[in-house]
């Protein structure tokens, strides 16, 4: 009897050690985010400012700034964009309203997970050889929107089958029995109502890609770029260009990269204040992700 | 036969047949959206195609140079120089030794803070928590390269004063904590999956809640996308481990990871079709052959361990 207890209060005592335990764990991963964005705001908040935004690269620290990386950053993310969203949709889509169960969509669900596991880095190295060298695309805003679109494609395709996945089946047959077709049915009610869903998947999708380094680095994005690419709209006609898609371009990771592998201390501080401004807008499409998501699940009661 | 009737019978006839072509324009449609569609999902096997044929492609042209024995075990990896080796074994050392320090950090904290927060923390705390956790996933892992050069290497020479700037230890730490939230959250859906009557019959044997969670939780911890984010991280290795291939198994010198030598080569300006162009791709294949290696290997570890219920 007296050994039995024994070994129950220790065993509780190990349960009540591991509730201190676990607590420590998480703590050490918050203090750590924590010490990063503590960090990188003493040693990065000195130099924000305007002429930090409206100045090219430069080879003294405190001239430089970060003008071409976040318009190069704007452009790739709207390339990445028009081609991630209506291409993982339409995936979605017909996986999961569409597809039937044969071999071949099997195939192609094993890929996507599989996909998901693929490094980025190797991503880059099949645009370097594809989309620079084969298609000759060169090293250009289209190539880096491209490489970045089928790097997210597999998490906009998986948030858009949640979210379509989510819709009751009563909403489809009702809009059946009206005679609707598949795709009205697609298009007129389960897409509107899964909104919600696949806009928080695509905003962080591309906070993702906004902070991807690597795969751009090696399709060939230069590190220094002193001027812009074409603007996208003209005074004269046809009012629109699309000269700037196929324009050198550095990003804000990218620079930030440039920056930190200088010797140089002072470089470090550009380096803390791009990442500032790369935290600041990861932060803020993440916030914004998680708004959508509250705003719509609130919306929407089935 | 009545004008106006002979009218009627052609507008009907005419009606009907504007109905049927309009029905077959429609199906019309449909069949093009839903081939449209389907066309959509199969890109996602033609980038799978994509990145096998062009590694497979580059790496066959390289190989026609360097031997696979060569490649295999010579013990330097020097293509740049004059005096050209071709050992891949330095750079996947330098892998093996940032992935291993990566999951030491990651699959122990991970698992910890899975049990944590789905057997002890209430309701309130998780919800805050979690999305918090998930942040230090979505961090920028250039951001993360600047921690572990210049906030953690310095933290970490207080203890280890002989600890060089460059280090796999710092870097293999940083990409530790990284990829905690997908050990965490894989654990916590282990831990969901569990029936609650397993749950509630292990608490009537007796059992205490870390008792209960041990068993479920530990094997589904090996993660597998945790495996390849810890092996394919470049720029936290390419920042903080140094970029000079070496061939050792102590984590506190600085070495090359196959990914850093690959973002090396790319920020110089190498011609198109020479050999260190080509060598990024098959330093690109051997790093696939490791992700999946380390994968395989997770879900053996998984398969080993999970119950079925």
């Amino acid at each position: 009897m007296k050994t039995a207890e024994k070994s129950i209060a220790r065993r509780k005592m190990f349960d009540a050690l591991f509730a201190i335990i676990g607590f420590l764990a998480l703590l050490v991963g918050l203090i750590t985010l924590l010490a990063l964005l503590v960090d990188l705001a003493l040693e990065g908040a000195g130099r924000i400012s305007w002429q930090f935004f409206t100045s090219y690269p430069s080879r003294f620290a405190s001239q430089a700034g970060i003008l071409s990386a976040w318009v190069g950053t704007t452009l790739v993310m709207l390339v990445t964009a028009a081609t991630a969203v209506p291409l993982g949709v339409a995936a979605g889509v017909y996986l999961e309203e569409y597809a039937s169960r044969n071999w071949l969509t099997a195939l192609i669900e094993i890929n996507i997970a599989n996909l998901a596991g693929v490094p980025s880095i190797v991503y880059g190295l099949m645009a370097l050889g594809l989309f620079v060298y084969q298609f000759r695309l060169g090293q250009s805003i289209l190539t880096a929107g491209l490489t970045l679109a089928l790097l997210i494609l597999p998490i906009v395709i998986v948030a858009t089958r949640e979210s379509i996945r989510a819709v009751p089946g009563s909403i489809r047959e009702a809009a059946y029995a009206l005679g609707a077709t598949k795709w009205q049915t697609v298009k007129d009610h389960v897409l509107p109502y899964s909104t919600g869903g696949i806009l928080t998947g695509v905003i962080i999708a591309l906070s993702r890609a906004i902070g991807e380094t690597a795969p751009l680095i090696t399709i060939g994005a230069l590190t220094f770029i002193a001027f812009l690419p074409g603007a996208p709209v003209k005074s004269e006609f046809p009012f629109v260009s699309f000269e700037w898609l196929m324009s050198p371009f550095t990003v804000m990771p990218i620079q930030m990269f440039n920056w930190v592998s200088r010797p140089q201390r002072e470089f470090h501080f550009n380096a803390a204040a791009a990442g500032l401004v790369l935290m600041a807008m990861t932060l803020a499409m993440n916030g914004l992700a998680i708004y959508i998501r509250y705003r719509f699940r609130k919306r929407i009661k089935w | 036969m009545d004008q106006t009737d002979y009218v009627g019978a052609g507008d009907a006839a005419r009606a009907a047949q504007e109905l049927l072509s309009r029905r077959a324009l429609r199906r019309l449609t449909e069949r093009a959206i839903e081939a449209l569609l389907f066309l959509s999902a199969l890109s996602s096997v033609g980038i799978t195609v994509g990145i096998v044929g062009i590694l497979l492609y580059e790496s066959f042209t390289f190989f026609e140079h360097v031997s696979i024995v060569e490649f295999l075990t010579d013990t330097q990896w020097t293509v740049l120089f004059a005096n050209p080796h071709y050992g891949i074994m330095p750079l996947v050392t330098g892998t093996a030794v940032t992935s291993a320090v990566a999951l030491l950090v990651a699959i122990p904290l991970g698992t910890i803070i899975a049990i944590y927060l789905s057997e002890y923390a209430n309701r309130r705390l998780r919800e805050i928590i979690k999305p918090l956790l998930e942040l230090l996933s979505a961090v920028p892992t250039v951001v993360f390269g600047y921690f572990a050069l210049l906030f953690v290497t310095p933290l970490l020479q207080k203890v280890l004063p002989n600890l060089s700037g460059f280090n796999m230890l710092s870097a293999g730490i940083v990409i530790g904590i990284m990829i905690v939230p997908y050990v965490s959250s894989l654990s916590e859906d282990a831990m969901k999956a569990v029936p609650v009557h397993i749950r509630e019959g292990s608490y009537a044997m007796g059992a205490t809640r870390l008792q209960t969670a041990l068993r479920v939780i530990v094997p589904s911890a090996f993660s597998g996308i945790g495996f390849s984010r810890a092996v394919g991280e470049t720029m936290v290795v390419a920042i903080a481990a140094g970029q000079q291939p070496n061939l050792t198994l102590n984590p506190t010198e600085p070495a090359a990871t196959i990914t850093a030598y690959i973002v090396q080569v790319s920020l110089g300006d190498l011609p198109h079709g020479s050999i260190a162009y080509q060598s990024i791709f098959a330093a690109g294949l051997t790093l696939m052959f490791m992700t999946l290696a380390f994968n395989i290997a997770g879900y053996l570890l998984r398969k080993r361990y999970r119950e079925i219920y």
